[in-house]
């Protein structure tokens, strides 16, 4: 049964109000709760290991799939998904976690996703974590995603994590077969002591493919990020990477580039860039009536948005 | 209205102390035009931020409907009915163009931004859901910080070169922005100029150099005297005391 406390972390982590439509299964704790499968996407559980196998028929197209994980204080979850988007069919996956820590222990989620997006597939794949409670536990997440992109297929990536998470280590492989498309979109705020660690690389394998990837994180407090974003272009392909940070306080951000080129027609660009709140943005939004409190609110929710 | 006795302001530039206004002296009444031109680096801008707030005087008063605004910080000046158009405004990553109008009217007003767009001559079907940040030009950038301008309705509002990077033909209608807006909300306006068509507008043009003001002045007398005076002269003026024109400036 979903308590208060549930309801409202499946409203943060999956926009859910009440239980979805189409395909879902809701995981509390390590044990699932509540699963629906539909004509065209079936959810299964592994029998190897703790974790579901997502079915989608070819050509499934407009229908979605909703994988919300619930943790509390002392839990420590490990489970493997593993999605199977046929060729042709176009839906949205939203497999967000949400940790409710009100105690001194530590809860921790490691999800492991494999995703393949068969050819001429498109698939939107949100992933948000969120983390509450008093307690002085930690709250951990540690997702690894690694996704296979089918000849013209797209893939697309939207990763939030906003405070309430005191440890985070993301690691995204991406494989682009030809033709194939990659965005993705990162958010990430820290503050506190927070520690937040995002490692992407794509591999360019099939000739024009393309990926876009547009990073931008906050840094507050004694908060620390590293990002580790990587383009390896093994055929003709086209990469951007597009990095930015705001720093606040005493936190620190590193943000390593890296791209390289194992062909000669692979066109790979990396843009970072670290940096305070400008103070130009600032003085025009309190021009406009803002407080710098307001402003600064207002600059942060648009760059993170 | 809004009246500057005996501004100065000193900024600190990491060396020493810079003097960059002194002793400014203006009165601008209500419902007015005003252009205030003079060679670059004179102190147009500067006394603009001064009545924004952005640079805080080191001496003087400014005061508005009489009322002593020169310890207010920056968002209470706004509040109060003053507004400014940067120079170079700043572009923010991730806000689109409909929000942030949307802001700068302000929490009561109504402001319909497509027809803010439109008064500064953007279309706005390609412009609300933009993101306001490195795909847009310094021009399309300008004329987003004018309409912010006349989201709000203000006592007045200050235009630091508004036609900087704006087209020929979006200057047209630039000018006929200014002139509609003087006349449907009753602002006064300070334009910061150097262009003719912008002086015509002027009920009274300002004449700003070495971080005074050196004459205040119509628009016919400025026009005739730009083509008498160079530039060096009017630095030099800007630094006589009196504030009058040397002699041996005129040819």
């Amino acid at each position: 049964m979903l308590n208060v406390i549930d309801k409202r972390l499946l409203k943060e982590v999956a926009d859910l109000h009440a239980i979805p439509q189409g395909a879902f299964n809701i995981r509390k704790n390590g044990q699932g709760i509540q699963r629906h499968s539909t004509a065209n996407i079936e959810i299964v559980t592994k029998a190897d290991k703790p974790g579901l196998d997502v079915l989608i028929k070819p050509g499934t197209r407009g229908e979605s799939v909703h994988i919300p994980v619930l943790l509390s204080e002392g839990m420590e979850d490990l489970v493997y998904n593993t999605f199977e988007i046929g060729a042709g069919s176009d839906v949205f996956i939203v497999a967000g976690c949400g940790i409710h820590n009100p105690g001194g222990q530590k809860a921790q989620h490691e999800g492991i996703h494999e995703f393949f997006v068969r050819e001429g597939a498109r698939m939107k794949y949100v992933e948000k974590h969120h983390g509450e409670g008093d307690g002085k536990g930690e709250r951990v997440f540690n997702p690894r995603t690694v996704i296979e992109v089918e000849a013209n297929a797209v893939a697309e990536l939207e990763m939030i994590q906003l405070k309430g998470v005191d440890r985070t280590r993301r690691d995204t492989l991406v494989r682009l077969h030809k033709n194939a498309r990659l965005i993705v979109t990162e958010r990430l705020l820290t503050h506190l002591d927070q520690e937040a660690r995002s490692d992407i690389t794509v591999d360019f394998v099939g000739e024009d493919s393309t990926a876009q990837v547009i990073s931008r994180s906050v840094a507050q407090d004694r908060s620390r990020q590293l990002f580790h974003l990587n383009l390896r272009g093994h055929a003709r392909c086209r990469g951007h990477i597009q990095c930015d940070s705001i720093l606040m306080g005493q936190a620190q951000v590193s943000s390593i580039p890296e791209i390289s080129a194992f062909h000669p027609d692979a066109n790979l660009i990396h843009e970072a860039a670290i940096g305070k709140i400008a103070a130009e943005q600032l003085i025009k939004l309190m021009s406009m009536g803002q407080t710098e409190q307001e402003a600064e609110e207002t600059i942060l929710k648009g760059f993170l948005k | 209205m809004l009246e500057l006795r005996n501004l100065s302001v000193t900024l600190d530039n990491g060396k020493e102390p810079v003097e960059i206004l002194r002793d400014v002296s203006l009165s601008l009444k209500e419902n007015k035009i005003y252009v205030m031109t003079g060679p670059n680096g004179g102190g147009k801008s500067s006394i603009a931020k001064a009545i924004m707030g952005i640079y805080p005087a080191s001496k003087g008063q400014i005061l508005l409907d009489g009322e002593d605004i020169t310890a207010l910080e920056i968002h209470e000046r706004a509040r109060l009915g003053i507004g400014y158009a940067f120079q170079q405004p700043p572009r923010f990553k991730g806000i689109q163009v409909r929000d942030f109008l949307t802001l700068a009217g302000g929490p009561d007003a109504r402001v319909n931004p497509c027809n803010l767009l439109i008064d500064v001559g953007l279309c706005a079907q390609d412009y609300l859901e933009r993101e306001m940040d490195a795909s847009f030009s310094g021009g399309e950038l300008k004329r987003v910080e004018i309409a912010s301008i006349l989201a709000r309705r203000l006592k007045v509002a200050v235009f630091d070169e508004p036609e900087a990077g704006i087209d020929l033909w979006s200057f047209q209608k630039l000018t006929e922005t200014f002139r509609d807006l003087h006349q449907r909300q009753e602002t006064t306006l300070v334009i910061i100029s150097h262009q003719e068509r912008i002086l015509r507008l002027a009920d009274e043009v300002i004449l700003v150099s070495g971080g005074r003001i050196a004459d205040i002045t119509s628009h016919e007398k400025i026009l005739g005297d730009i083509r008498r005076i160079d530039s060096d002269c009017l630095c030099r003026q800007g630094c006589n005391r009196e504030g009058r024109a040397d002699a041996e400036c005129h040819r």
